[in-house]
């Protein structure tokens, strides 16, 4: 199907199901129920869980195939994200022209960046991209204020031109495609629930399953085997005839052009758009995705994505009120102290609750979350298959 | 005028004369080998051949076109694959994937964006791979990673992978470095029956004078960087200038 072999279009029709069904599967708790909190179904973080997902994607065709760690591909996003915002500003707040020059702008810029970075290998080309990146940012932040807006960043404004649009008659400018609002959402309650379907977050969904089947065609492709050669054997690949400098580069820029495609993805969501998201702690992001789901498999990144974008927005959520509703069952001596020992853990401790999964990932499962379920699968297998399959999403609260 | 022909080539690394004044030719469909003793200068040579050094003075021609200049990838594409003393394959990959690779290279040249068509329909590029696999008595472990490959398992591979690029010259380094005897004497037949299946030229550096005898129709002998004689197997053998430059140690090798 689709020119995929049954195993791989089994997985994209999955990947498909979960993406459409995710408001309904990401809202498992009722709303007025304590367990509210831990409900991810709301349109904003629903975007950002598909528009990371198309990030990592294109960051493993780098990193998971050739094994070139990128340590600058935030200045792709950022780029892409100017790039869709000055369509917006321009042409049309419809989103579709920002988000093929967001591709487009990025993919250009990235042969510009890889072209260099590229002729060297290992830990002096992640430096290199850093260098690249963090340079993109001083410019974004300083020097190119009158292209990006400096410090306060750009929106799109009343009084832009946008040719191809209708004058506003003094209605905030908002994103569209072909008239259909994409912050517009529909409610949809069923007894204690509420289930949110937003239009910017299909349009995010659509391009990412796009984008998904993108990736394994390429993973699947003698180009994609070229790749994995590229991270095997350097030497023997070009003693076998075939020149690794193209291969990696292409492999860069169709990167760059994932990343760009997601940065203008987000401009087409908030509109709104800052020299932050050049920032290196944005590129150090994606490498914790790709590895936390799994360098060098299909749907590890979308999985890391999604792990540490759950995490940043519901983790950081629960503060100390909560805690003590959670161990209210505890004496209040015991409750002060297993507060003390959890806090650090929650809020805006999440980064330290991060790093202790990644550093755990990392040593007992060097493939990830993928090899996590791998394993799990394989120990169903061997027993008899059973019906409590673990859910990753349980809470300590019961 | 041979299939290779190396003309007054000298490399030198810092204030070592590696090679002096190398004048070579490997006549086309024979077996040539170089042997000599450590540090006679056989890897610099070969490194010079593949595009690895440029040599600081004379001139390398391949089938009357000059190789110097040209990276290893080119070199490779005109026609010379290279076997290396610790067989270089493809680690991370199946033994499919390793044969299928070389096969690309040849069909499709240096570079393809080939990245929106799915392997598995190229049915005549998995043909071939699957033939030589098949010759190479492998095709049962195609599936295998090649990491986890025997070393006499890992060394076929890396001949299949040149011979199916249907080079015109095979360069071999030590084929056999490190191999236990069984091992070294399939190595042996391998080669032969190559060269008796193919018109192919095969340059061989040798350490093991049992592989070098052999095999080879002609032998040139380094020795500091300059080659001391050319000849016959036969000749070689009782050559006195040989038996001073190893000082017996053909002895120990054989």
């Amino acid at each position: 199907m689709f020119g995929l072999e049954a195993k791989d279009f089994r997985l994209l029709l999955l990947v498909a199901l979960l993406t459409m069904a995710a408001p309904f599967i990401l809202n498992p708790f009722p709303v007025d129920s304590g367990m509210a909190q831990f409900n991810a179904g709301y349109p904003d973080l629903m975007q950002r869980f598909v528009i990371f997902g198309i990030f990592a994607i294109g960051f493993n065709i780098l990193f998971g195939l050739t094994g070139y760690l990128s340590f600058g591909h935030a200045a792709f996003l950022g780029v892409g994200s100017y790039a869709a915002m000055w369509m917006m500003k321009l042409l049309t707040m419809n989103v579709i022209p920002g988000i093929l020059v967001s591709v487009v702008v990025a993919g250009i810029f990235s042969l510009a960046v890889g072209w260099i970075s590229l002729r060297r290998s290992g830990i002096y080309f992640s430096i290199l991209t850093l260098a690249f990146a963090q340079m993109s940012y001083s410019l974004a932040y300083s020097v190119l204020t009158p292209i990006t807006g400096g410090e306060t960043g750009l929106q799109p404004k009343v009084t832009d031109p946008r040719i191809l649009d209708a004058a506003l008659t003094g209605n905030a400018p908002k994103a569209n495609l072909f008239g259909l609002e994409m912050g517009s959402s529909t409610d949809l309650v069923m007894g204690g629930w509420v289930f949110t379907f937003n239009v910017g977050y299909y349009v995010a969904a659509v391009v990412m399953i796009f984008a998904f089947y993108m990736s394994i065609r390429i993973f699947r492709s003698p180009f994609g085997m070229m790749l994995r050669a590229v991270k095997s054997n350097q030497q023997r690949l070009n003693y076998t005839g075939l020149n690794a400098k193209p291969y990696t580069l292409a492999a860069f820029v169709i990167s760059g052009m994932y990343a760009g495609l997601a940065g203008g993805l987000m401009v087409a969501m908030d509109t709104q758009v800052g020299a932050e998201r050049m920032f290196w702690t944005a590129s150090g992001e994606v490498v914790l995705m790709s590895i936390l789901g799994g360098v060098g498999t299909l749907i590890g990144p979308v999985l890391g994505a999604g792990a540490i974008k759950y995490m940043e927005n519901i983790l950081s959520k629960i503060n100390k009120d909560i805690l003590y509703e959670w161990f209210a069952f505890l004496p209040d001596g015991l409750q002060d102290f297993v507060i003390t020992l959890v806090y650090p853990f929650i809020g805006k401790g999440w980064h330290l609750t991060l790093g202790l999964i990644f550093m755990a990932v990392v040593i007992f499962l060097p493939g990830g979350l993928v090899e996590g379920g791998q394993r799990i699968a394989a120990m169903f297998k061997r027993k008899k298959p059973s019906d409590n399959t673990p859910d990753g999403k349980t809470t300590p609260a019961e | 005028m041979g299939i290779l022909d190396v003309k007054g080539v000298g490399k030198r690394f810092g204030g070592l004369q590696a090679l002096g004044d190398v004048n070579l030719s490997v006549a086309e469909n024979s077996v040539h080998a170089i042997i000599g003793p450590n540090g006679a200068g056989k890897s610099t040579l070969l490194n010079c051949l593949v595009g690895k050094l440029i040599p600081d003075t004379g001139s390398v021609m391949f089938d009357g076109q000059s190789v110097l200049g040209r990276k290893p990838y080119e070199i490779n594409q005109m026609g010379i694959s290279r076997v290396f003393q610790t067989p270089e394959i493809f680690g991370d990959l199946t033994v499919m994937e390793n044969m299928l690779i070389p096969c690309f290279a040849k069909r499709d040249g240096a570079f393809t964006p080939n990245a929106y068509a799915a392997m598995r329909k190229d049915t005549e590029m998995l043909d071939r791979a699957g033939h030589m696999l098949e010759e190479m008595n492998m095709a049962d472990k195609r599936h295998m990673h090649a990491a986890s490959l025997s070393r006499g398992d890992k060394r076929r591979l890396e001949i299949g992978m040149c011979l199916s690029q249907e080079p015109r010259l095979l360069l071999l380094d030590e084929p056999t470095a490190g191999m236990a005897r069984a091992d070294t004497n399939n190595t042996i037949d391998l080669l032969k029956q190559i060269k008796d299946d193919r018109d192919i030229t095969i340059a061989i550096i040798e350490h093991d004078m049992h592989v070098v005898f052999s095999l080879a129709e002609r032998i040139t002998v380094l020795a500091q960087g300059t080659p001391l004689v050319e000849d016959t197997p036969d000749k070689i053998k009782g050559h006195p200038k040989v038996r001073e430059a190893y000082l017996g140690e053909s002895q120990d090798a054989a």
